[in-house]
């Protein structure tokens, strides 16, 4: 089995590229001022259970129940199956808010004695707090030593390409996450910050046969060297996307409800991230100007490279 | 020919560099040292092949109670009476190990041996549920341990604790405002007021600039731990006391440390294994009990701050500042401030029902001081009355206003209450029982007097249980996931890169085992999160190796099969580098901020890129010049 030898215009198509990955990041920036991101217990703090019941049971009775024993404004939601509950609270204005599982479990099992406590976690105001600050520090931090590195081993217009197709990327995940409305919680921030780490794994190989061929091909435009570096590449781009997604796709089977969001995130990611190495981060490029001249002074650590 | 040989000789790890040698072979030592290194991760990866045994872990609390065969003999036969099947049994130490055959029996085990050891429900042995190793022993003494599971795969609590160091600080300085009050007594200088304390603040207004001056001579003279500022205080000459950064850091510490070794303890009697307890940053400690699915009864143990004093009923002529006024049974005592002894000089303390009354008692052992001073006070008041004073800090929270929002802030209030008054009959001395509470109240006091006091108050800010059936679905969705995507990368390259796919399969293989071994050796824990990440290592593990087979590929088309194989090894090198430390660091700076699942995944993934370098660069060459060095080769099939 074998790709055959491929010629793909691929920037021919970048303003509409550009056009296409403008709108949507602009897309996803509206969703989450407008409609915000449905954030998990770690960031808002508040408690949270998760019940399996011996029969089916609906969620409305359940918060009947819980409202007449002044559990009122919980969310009571099915949680992958009829017989399994998530119960939450927002955080409450009263003093034993660390005991408020433990007195909804005692409340449920008054009424359906044979019930299970599945997981149950109460998170401080404080420390919901702490972790959207950490979270968000983290994810900077992230995109500044990636710049960095790749300033280092490449120049700026990869570095600036780099970055701005991580940007891209992440906050196209957010915005689906925004639109969908699945839970935003600590995995699946964990997963975007993986999903920098792919991206990147994507971005800098491409990077590198791109430096590669500006060195290499002498007579030919910007455009056609990114052209047939992209070409190059395509096929393994598109196999380690593939055997990526497919675990990813094993994780969404296979995985359970706790790892079903930073699964999707993933793989929502993955995909636009290869779409990103290709359009966004090799657009750029052009976008800066990059001409050979730029390349020409061949890195210490880097040899062979010059091998005509 | 020699365009090939430059090519070779310039690889970068060296790989081929002994240009004597035929295209793509490398010396017998370096096939041995890959052989080696791979076969030393299977044998620290091997004990996570052994499944631990579901067993109970005896321990005995008091030395009057010793744990030996004899008390294991009389446990197994009652287990074995009840139709539980005993596996094992053994002393180490001083605790016991008993292994049984099921989860379920397990629990069972747990409250039929409690209810041997322990007739009276008075806690002389305490019973753990524990997994025990199954582990060879040979594996064992080379260092080889499975990897420790998570909460989220064991079933247990977390618990995050604040330590409340405001009050601490606070306490501290009312007790060295008592310490300065006496100092400027014995040196005749005269102040004004008596509320010194503000915050962590000490505030003391002087008659006289004088008598001010005076006070900063001896106050700094004798203690190093203020800083001290001239501040008016009601108009009058003053002085500001506050602590020392550093001797705030240390006695953040000091509460810290007293802290963990009271949690220790107590979480011993809670009967939990393989507890943790760590301190996290400046205020804060860890704590997580696995197997505990009652997490309401651990709250009750490990946040509760109860406390004994021992005073005197004050008589006529104790002066009314150093008395106080406590309701007793519905009528007023005035007692003296002063203790006599407090909690914290309590060694041992059991709870035990008085053999007359039948009602539940603790009896109390004292430290060489506390003896000492309990005898003395008493020697000289018989006849006179002496109160037990029960102290309890319960946690509340109050709306403020903070940077103009209103946040949720947890304190602290102390709850006192007389439990007993009585008659000084004799002079009483080390040993001596109290009564007066609750069956309840005197078995946590009596567990609460053996673990020592918390330093200062702790609430709760976070908290994630994970019942154990939940734990153990994870476990199995987990392996499932790892087993589906393992299977489908699997099949995927021996069908796209045939032979050469196949090398890569055995080293992913590898990647896999090696991964395992080096979580197991760090002692690293596995999580969900971090079953998710090495699913994603699987996927992502490939990717050097798609690398340097779509290079060999390109370079099929110039060069020679045996050149295109060396130059696709060689030219994917670098790229592969760069890829992957970006990740790496990506790994690096989750696991710096991460918490709890985020931490678990940054662990799987840094240890997974290492390994899969490893196996992708080394092991799939090394596979790909057995399978193809030396061999004149008319075309390759990739």
């Amino acid at each position: 089995m074998n790709f055959p030898e491929l010629h793909i215009d691929f920037m021919s198509k970048r303003k509409i590229s550009a056009a296409i990955s403008g709108s949507l990041v602009l897309l996803s920036l509206i969703a989450m001022s407008v409609v915000g991101l449905n954030l998990g217990l770690d960031f808002t703090g508040g408690t949270l259970v998760e019940v399996e019941f011996a029969d089916p049971v609906g969620p409305s009775e359940v918060r009947q129940l819980l409202d007449e024993n002044g559990f009122a404004n919980g969310i009571v939601q099915y949680f992958g199956t009829e017989r399994d509950l998530l119960i939450r609270m927002p955080p409450q204005n009263d003093t034993a808010q660390a005991n408020l599982g433990d007195q909804i479990l005692a409340t449920l099992r008054s009424q359906y004695p044979d019930v299970v406590m599945r997981q149950s976690n109460y998170v401080g105001p404080a420390v919901g707090e702490e972790l959207t600050e950490d979270g968000g520090l983290a994810l900077l931090a992230a995109l500044f030593v990636v710049m960095l590195y790749i300033l280092f081993r490449f120049t700026k217009h990869f570095s600036v390409g780099a970055v701005v197709a991580l940007i891209h990327d992440v906050l196209i995940v957010l915005g689906i996450f925004a639109v969908t409305q699945w839970t935003f919680d600590l995995s699946v921030l964990a997963a975007l910050l993986a999903v920098i780490g792919y991206s990147l794994n994507d971005t800098i190989v491409v990077s590198d046969r791109i430096r590669e061929n500006f060195r290499k091909i002498r007579k030919a435009t910007p455009v056609a060297v990114i052209n047939t570096s992209l070409n190059q590449t395509l096929s393994r781009t598109l196999v380690t996307s593939m055997t990526t997604l497919f675990v990813l796709v094993a994780l969404l089977i296979a995985g359970g409800e706790m790892i079903r969001g930073f699964a999707m995130a993933l793989t929502i990611g993955v995909v636009v991230g290869t779409y990103s190495s290709i359009y966004i981060a090799a657009n750029m490029l052009l976008f800066l100007n990059i001409s050979r001249e730029d390349l020409l002074i061949p890195a210490k650590e880097n040899p062979d490279s010059a091998v005509p | 020919m020699a365009r090939s040989r430059g090519l070779v000789g310039e690889s970068l790890l060296g790989m081929s560099k002994a240009s004597s040698r035929p295209p793509n072979t490398s010396s017998l030592g370096r096939y041995l040292l890959i052989l080696f290194l791979v076969v030393i991760g299977g044998i620290y990866a091997a004990p996570n092949l052994y499944q631990p045994d579901p067993a109970l872990q005896i321990k005995s609390t008091n030395q009057a109670n010793p744990l030996d065969q004899s008390v294991v003999d009389r446990v197994v036969a009652e287990l074995r009476s009840q139709g539980i099947t005993v596996i094992g049994s053994e002393v180490i130490g001083n605790a016991a190990l008993i292994r049984v055959d099921t989860d379920e029996n397990q629990l069972r085990a747990r409250d039929l041996a409690a209810a041997v050891l322990n007739p009276e429900s008075d806690g002389r042995y305490v019973v753990a549920l524990h997994r025990a190793s199954t582990t060879p022993q040979w594996l064992r003494d080379v260092g080889g341990k499975p990897m420790s599971l998570g909460l989220d795969l064991s079933g247990g609590v977390h618990f995050l604790l604040q330590v409340d160091m405001e009050k601490f600080l606070g306490d501290r300085m009312r007790n060295n405002a008592e310490a300065i009050r006496d100092l400027l007594v014995d040196n005749r200088i005269r102040y004004v007021g008596r509320e010194w304390v503000v915050g962590q603040q000490l505030n003391i207004g002087f008659q006289s600039e004088q008598a001010r001056d005076a006070a900063r001579e001896v106050i700094s003279t004798t203690y190093d731990d203020f800083r001290i500022l001239e501040r008016p205080v009601d108009n009058r000459p003053g002085l500001r006391l506050s602590l020392r950064d550093a001797k705030i850091r240390e006695l953040e510490g000091f509460a810290i440390a007293q802290n963990l070794q009271s949690l220790r303890k107590r979480v011993n009697e809670l009967g939990v294994s393989e507890p943790l307890v760590q301190r996290l940053g400046r205020s804060r400690i860890v704590l997580d009990l696995p197997g505990v699915q009652d997490s309401a009864r651990a709250k009750e143990i490990i946040n509760k701050f109860a406390n004994l004093e021992f005073r005197l009923v004050a008589l006529p002529n104790v002066r009314p500042s150093q008395t106080e006024i406590l309701e007793y049974e519905g009528a007023p005592v005035v007692l003296e401030i002063k203790n006599i002894v407090t909690g914290d000089q309590v060694t041992n303390a059991i709870q035990e029902y008085d053999p007359d009354s039948g009602m539940p008692q603790v009896s109390i052992t004292l430290d060489n001081d506390g003896g000492r001073a309990m005898n003395e006070v008493t020697k000289a008041h018989i006849g006179d009355s002496m109160a037990i004073l029960y102290k309890e800090l319960k946690v509340r929270s109050r709306t403020v206003i903070e940077d103009g929002e209103e946040v949720l802030k947890p304190y602290t209030v102390e709850e006192r209450r007389l439990i007993n008054v009585a008659t000084i009959q004799s002079a009483l001395g080390f040993r001596f029982r109290i009564t007066g509470l609750e069956l309840g109240e005197a078995r946590d006091l009596a567990l609460l007097l053996r673990a020592g006091a918390l330093a200062a108050p702790m609430y709760i800010v976070e908290e994630r249980t994970v019942g154990a059936s939940l734990g153990k679905e994870n476990i199995d969705k987990g392996s499932q996931s790892i087993a589906i995507g393992f299977a489908l990368v699997l099949i995927f390259m021996l069908i796209y890169y045939k032979w050469f796919g196949f090398a890569a399969n055995i080293a992913l293989t590898v990647n896999l085992v090696l991964l395992v071994a080096v979580m197991s050796v760090l002692g690293a824990t596995l999580t969900l999160p971090g079953i998710a990440g090495i699913v994603l290592t699987v996927g992502m593990a490939v990717d050097a190796n798609v690398l340097i087979f779509e290079r060999i590929r390109e370079e099929l088309k110039q060069r020679s099969p045996q050149q295109a194989i060396s130059a696709g090894f060689d030219r994917a090198l670098l790229t592969i580098l760069d890829a992957n430390i970006t990740t790496f660091f990506v790994a690096i700076i989750l696991l710096s901020i991460g918490s709890g699942p985020v931490k678990g995944f940054a662990v799987t993934l840094a240890v997974g890129i290492v390994t899969s370098m490893f196996t992708a660069i080394l092991g799939t060459r090394a596979l790909v010049n057995l399978m193809y060095g030396g061999r004149t080769l008319e075309r390759l099939a990739i």
